[in-house]
Formats: C-alpha cells, sequence, structure tokens
C-alpha cells in the first residue's frame, strides 16, 4: 500500500532497551505513548529513530542499547509504507570479541546492506528530545551537529562530506604536528579539504535557506514563533559573497597561511567545523539564547515543524515525527495548535507523556497507547 | 582448557584462520577438509606453497608479485610502455587485468598515505615512480587509486611530484563511487572509468 508520508505500520522489537519482545501497528496519524517515568516510552521512540542512519535519538552507544540480561544483541524490524509502496527494514547488532561492535547490520526488504547510510533512501525521520532544550543556549557543537543532520534529512550524501572533512583535518592536523612537516603532502590534505569545505558550507546555506522559507509559510499565524536563521562560518560567509571556486580558493589559501598558527594551537582554527547557526526570535527581534525557557521551547518546536515541511517538500512525504515530552510543555491552546500543525501536515507523529490528559484534544482518528515495564496496550 | 587435537592440527587451525575471509570456525572446517582429502589436496597445496616460497620475488621495476624479476607483464613486449598505470596494492593491478581494462605498465605503490597510520611518503614506493615516469618514452601517468581520502591524498602527492616531469597525469574517471575500492568494483564499471579517465 503506498501512502502520502513516511509510515511506520508495524514495529517489532527484540531485547532493544526494556523491550523482550515487542509487536506494534501504530496507527498512521498521531500517536500518543502514555505511561509512568521509566515505563519505556523513549525507548520506543529511540528504536523508530534507529529506522534512519546514525545512532538514534539518544546518540547511544549500540551496547547501550542490548536488554539487560539479554546475550544476543538486539534487533528492530518495521514495516514502513511510502510513495514508494511497503518496505521491510530491519536493523540488528550482536556483541562480538573483535571490537566490530561499533557497527550494527542494516537489512532492507530482506536484503543485507553495506552501510546503514540506505536508510535514508527508505526512511525519514525527525526527532525532538528534553536533551535538545539547550540547543540555543548551549555549545555551537550541538547546533551545528543539529544543522547537519538536518542538511543531511534532504541530501544523504552531507554526512559522508562533513565525515571526509574531519577525516582530512585530523591527517592536518597530525602531520602539523612533525618537526617539518611535509609541505606538499599538505597541500595535498589542504586541497582536498577546501574540496569538501565548499560543499558542505554550499549543503548547508541551501538547508537553511529552504527551512527559512518553510518558516515563513508555515508558521505564519500559527502557535508558534517563527524565527530568522543566520549561518556563520568561514566558508559560508564567503559564500554568500563570491563564487564557490573563489571561496574554494579563499580557504585553501588561508590553511596554507595558518600552518604555524594551527600547529601553535594542536588544531585547525577555521573552517566548517567552527560554523554556527544563529537563530532570532523573529516577532521578539532578540537572539534565542536570551528568550525564557518556554520561548525556546516554542521556537524549536516551530524550527522543527518547518524542517518536517521541508522534508515533505524535498522528498515527496512527510517525515516520521518523534516528539518526547512535548506536550507536557506547552498550554492548551499551543499544544492544539502542535496537533493542528501535525494534522495539516500529514505526519505519522508519535508524542510521549506521562499524563493522559496531555492528549484529550487529539480527538478520535489518534491512535492512544499506554506503557508499562515494556509492554505497550492500546486503549 | 581441554585439548581436543594434536599440536599439528591446532597449528594448521591457527594459520589458516589468520588467512582474509577466514574465521575461526572455518579454519577448522578447512583444516578438516584438507586433512581428509590427503592426496588430493594436502599434498599439491604443500607443494604449491613450496614453491610460492622459493619462487615468488617482487618486481623491482613495478612492484607486482611475479616468479620472474622484472615480473611477466614488465617484460611483456606487447605492452605499451609509454604509458604507466599506479595503483595501491597488487590486488587492484590484478582486478585490472581481470577486466581487461589496460595495457600499459603498472606501478604497485605498496599502500597510501596516511599521517594517522604512520605511513609516509618514503614507505611507499614513489620515489621508484618518479625515476621510472622520467624514462624516455614515458607520456602518461595514471592514478588508479581509490576513491578514498587515502587514496586521493596520495594521488595528489604524486601529481605533485611528477609535475616538472614531461609526462601528462590523470585520475580514474566518474564511476568509481566515492569510498569506492578498486578490488571490489565489477569489470564493467572498471573497464568504464579507465576509458574516460580525465587529466588530473
Ligand atoms: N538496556 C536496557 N535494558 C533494560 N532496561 C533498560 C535498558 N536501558 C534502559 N532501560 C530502562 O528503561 C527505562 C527507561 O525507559 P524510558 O523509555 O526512558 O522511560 P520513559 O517512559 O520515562 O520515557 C528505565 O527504567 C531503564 O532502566
Ligand atoms: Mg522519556
Ligand atoms: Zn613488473
Amino acid at each position: 500500500m503506498a501512502s502520502s508520508s513516511f509510515v511506520v505500520t508495524r514495529l517489532t522489537l527484540t531485547d532493544f532497551r526494556n523491550y523482550a519482545a515487542l509487536r506494534l501497528d501504530p496507527g498512521p496519524g498521531l500517536v500518543a505513548l502514555t505511561g509512568a517515568n521509566g515505563a519505556g516510552k523513549t525507548n520506543l521512540i529511540e528504536a523508530v529513530s534507529l529506522l534512519a542512519a546514525g545512532r538514534g535519538l539518544r546518540g547511544a552507544l549500540f551496547e547501550d542499547l542490548a536488554r539487560q540480561g539479554a546475550t544476543r544483541g538486539w534487533a528492530i524490524a518495521a514495516e514502513v509504507a511510502s510513495p514508494e509502496g511497503e518496505t521491510r527494514l530491519g536493523t540488528q547488532w550482536m556483541p562480538e570479541g573483535d571490537g566490530s561492535s561499533q557497527t550494527r547490520q542494516v537489512v532492507v526488504d530482506g536484503m543485507p546492506q553495506k552501510s546503514p547510510g540506505i536508510l535514508s533512501h527508505h526512511m525519514k525521520v525527525i526527532w525532538l528530545t528534553p536533551a535538545m532544550d539547550r540547543l540555543f543556549a548551549g555549545p555551537a557543537s550541538d547546533r551545528r551537529r543539529f544543522l547537519d543532520r538536518l542538511v543531511t534529512a534532504n541530501d544523504a550524501e552531507h554526512g559522508a562530506r562533513v565525515l571526509v572533512f574531519e577525516k582530512l583535518m585530523r591527517e592536518r592536523n597530525l602531520l602539523l604536528e612533525d618537526m617539518r612537516p611535509d609541505g606538499v603532502w599538505l597541500s595535498g590534505l589542504e586541497a582536498q579539504m577546501a574540496e569538501a569545505a565548499a560543499a558542505i558550507a554550499a549543503a548547508r546555506l541551501h538547508a537553511v535557506q529552504a527551512l527559512q522559507n518553510h518558516i515563513k509559510f508555515l508558521l505564519k499565524g500559527s502557535a508558534f514563533p517563527a524565527s530568522i536563521l543566520s549561518l556563520q562560518g568561514d566558508l559560508e560567509d564567503r559564500l554568500k559573497a563570491m563564487p564557490a571556486v573563489q571561496a574554494e580558493d579563499e580557504y585553501r589559501r588561508l590553511l596554507l597561511e595558518s600552518r604555524g598558527l594551527d600547529k601553535a594551537a594542536g588544531r585547525t582554527l577555521s573552517g566548517p567545523h567552527r560554523s554556527d547557526l544563529l537563530v532570532t526570535h523573529e516577532p521578539k527581534s532578540m537572539a534565542a539564547a536570551l528568550c525564557s525557557t518556554g520561548e525556546q521551547k516554542a521556537l524549536l518546536i516551530g524550527l522543527i515543524l518547518a524542517q518536517a515541511s521541508s522534508v515533505k517538500e524535498e522528498s515527496g512525504a512527510a517525515p516520521v515525527l518523534l516528539l518526547d515530552e512535548v506536550a507536557a510543555h506547552l498550554d492548551r491552546k499551543r499544544r492544539a495548535g502542535l496537533f493542528e500543525t501535525l494534522k495539516s501536515l500529514g505526519a505519522q507523529s508519535f508524542m510521549t507523556g506521562t499524563d493522559e490528559a496531555l492528549f484529550n484534544g487529539l480527538g478520535k482518528d489518534a491512535d492512544f497507547l499506554h506503557v508499562e515495564a515494556g509492554i505497550v496496550t492500546r486503549q | 582448557m581441554r585439548r581436543t587435537t594434536g599440536p599439528e592440527i591446532e597449528r594448521l587451525i591457527q594459520v589458516l584462520a589468520k588467512l582474509p575471509g577466514l574465521g575461526p570456525r572455518s579454519a577448522r572446517r578447512a583444516a578438516l577438509h584438507l586433512i581428509k582429502n590427503r592426496e588430493k589436496l594436502l599434498v599439491p597445496l604443500t607443494t604449491a606453497m613450496e614453491d610460492a616460497r622459493d619462487k615468488v620475488t617482487i618486481c623491482s621495476d613495478c612492484g607486482n608479485v611475479d616468479t620472474s624479476d622484472p615480473c611477466t607483464l614488465c617484460r611483456d613486449p606487447r605492452r605499451d610502455r609509454s604509458i604507466i598505470c599506479v595503483v595501491e596494492e597488487v590486488g587492484d593491478l590484478w582486478a585490472l587485468e581481470r577486466a581487461g581494462a589496460w595495457n600499459g605498465l603498472y606501478h604497485v605503490l605498496g599502500g597510501t598515505l596516511s599521517a594517522v597510520e604512520g605511513i609516509r611518503p618514503e614507505d611507499l614506493s614513489i620515489a621508484r615512480l618518479v625515476e621510472r615516469a622520467g624514462h624516455e618514452g614515458v607520456k602518461e601517468v595514471v592514478l588508479a587509486v581509490n576513491a578514498t581520502v587515502e587514496g586521493q591524498t596520495t594521488a595528489h602527492y604524486i601529481i605533485d611530484r611528477l609535475k616538472d616531469l614531461n609526462v601528462a597525469t590523470s585520475k580514474l574517471a566518474h564511476g568509481v563511487p566515492v569510498g569506492g575500492e578498486l578490488d571490489y568494483l565489477d569489470e564493467g564499471t572498471l573497464t568504464q572509468a579507465m576509458r574516460a579517465r580525465r587529466p588530473f
């Protein structure tokens, strides 16, 4: 059955976190997960987040995902409906003595895949967790990671480009530690760094531009404030003012000229690994970091919704949304506004909360699930 | 742990387990298979391995492994001596030969530059390459290195070292996926990439 959004129609967990064995057929629209603290609500949506490449919404180590006492690792299987049709996705991890345990296996329609990156062709998923509450006030590295995940959602190659840049940079940093670093070798690394950096910055600028458009159009008159996004970085600033080849050239020259400084610092002082995403609360014209906790949360929700809308436009199908403990932070009006926007996006949206009353306004077509000690029952 | 076999069999299993693609389980199975087929397999294998040990050398021109130095490829009069194809490992050379994608000479580097693994220019056969490329009659050097960070860094390095010589340099065209390793490419893709090579 084809679907106009990405929808997890069946989820099967084996020895994953506090789930020994779970089989769940979630509804295609809004899904409310309620239950006491520690029941396993976040664990459940974490499993869904692992249907995308990466380490899931907690960024956990794969070994920590295995149910305590289980000896053979964990497995997640899912059936996903999308405009492409039905796809069976599977991912598993098994403990191994030989150190290869930071990789997991991915299976698509029964065929083992070389790398988890392939998942982005079959499933799009976006999440918002309480750990992201400090996104605006916290370190730039968190915003950069947020930004890069956002770019990757619509540009599957981006993640690989970032890894390539980081690898080149590590090589350069190591070489600079030499007494007399090999200049030819360094130039080779720097040429590739500049090429990767320009591509990374261009992809980021493109994604931020797209997101800004969706913020404008989706959040207008909504319960969530619009934000103004601004990307700052050596390459990003240059790309706004000059052609890409020139930006690349200038950055390469910058690397060449700052070898001494970088050597002294023990790291590469400029580049896309230092960029930052600056967010401003539009109605208040105030930097997001200076806004109240509640205002920051509302801004963040707005960003995530706009991101979902942007993914929907680019991929032709709304992504699955995982909203952990989001409803509890909103007053009734905003909550209703959130449900409304999720419905209009047509996104399958998993929302968690301890209190069932939070989801009163959801309406009859939502799926109400109760979680208790790793067992899920439909209300 | 309790012994289940004599030390000779145990040692055979341990050595087999060091071969690429063989784990402890499959090594055990292979050892058993050899022992069971003593005349048909174990004896000819022993002889073949002794011959290999006694005769195989590394070609001092191109770095290929063969039983003669210079190797069969380097001595073949039908090959085009004006073009040299640079590969990382002997396995890549074999992949190109299997595909029949190249009729020139080869040069095996023996690895790629990697600061983190401590592999430096002097650890690779780069000086010898520069020497060969400077010989009269050499017109083009093709860099058929992997599309990995290490492969491309090595390519940049070599291009710089060759820039004062009177030779053209080129690299494999698209078709080699990013992060791709030659050894794993199918033969059609490899031939295609070689035909469509571009100046560096
Ligand atoms: N690997 C694991 N094996 C078994 N239980 C786990 C594992 N990891 C976490 N848990 C348990 O899961 C519970 C937390 O589940 P979580 O989904 O975060 O709860 P909540 O419903 O509050 O979101 C805790 O009780 C924790 O002990
Ligand atoms: Mg939770
Ligand atoms: Zn030879």
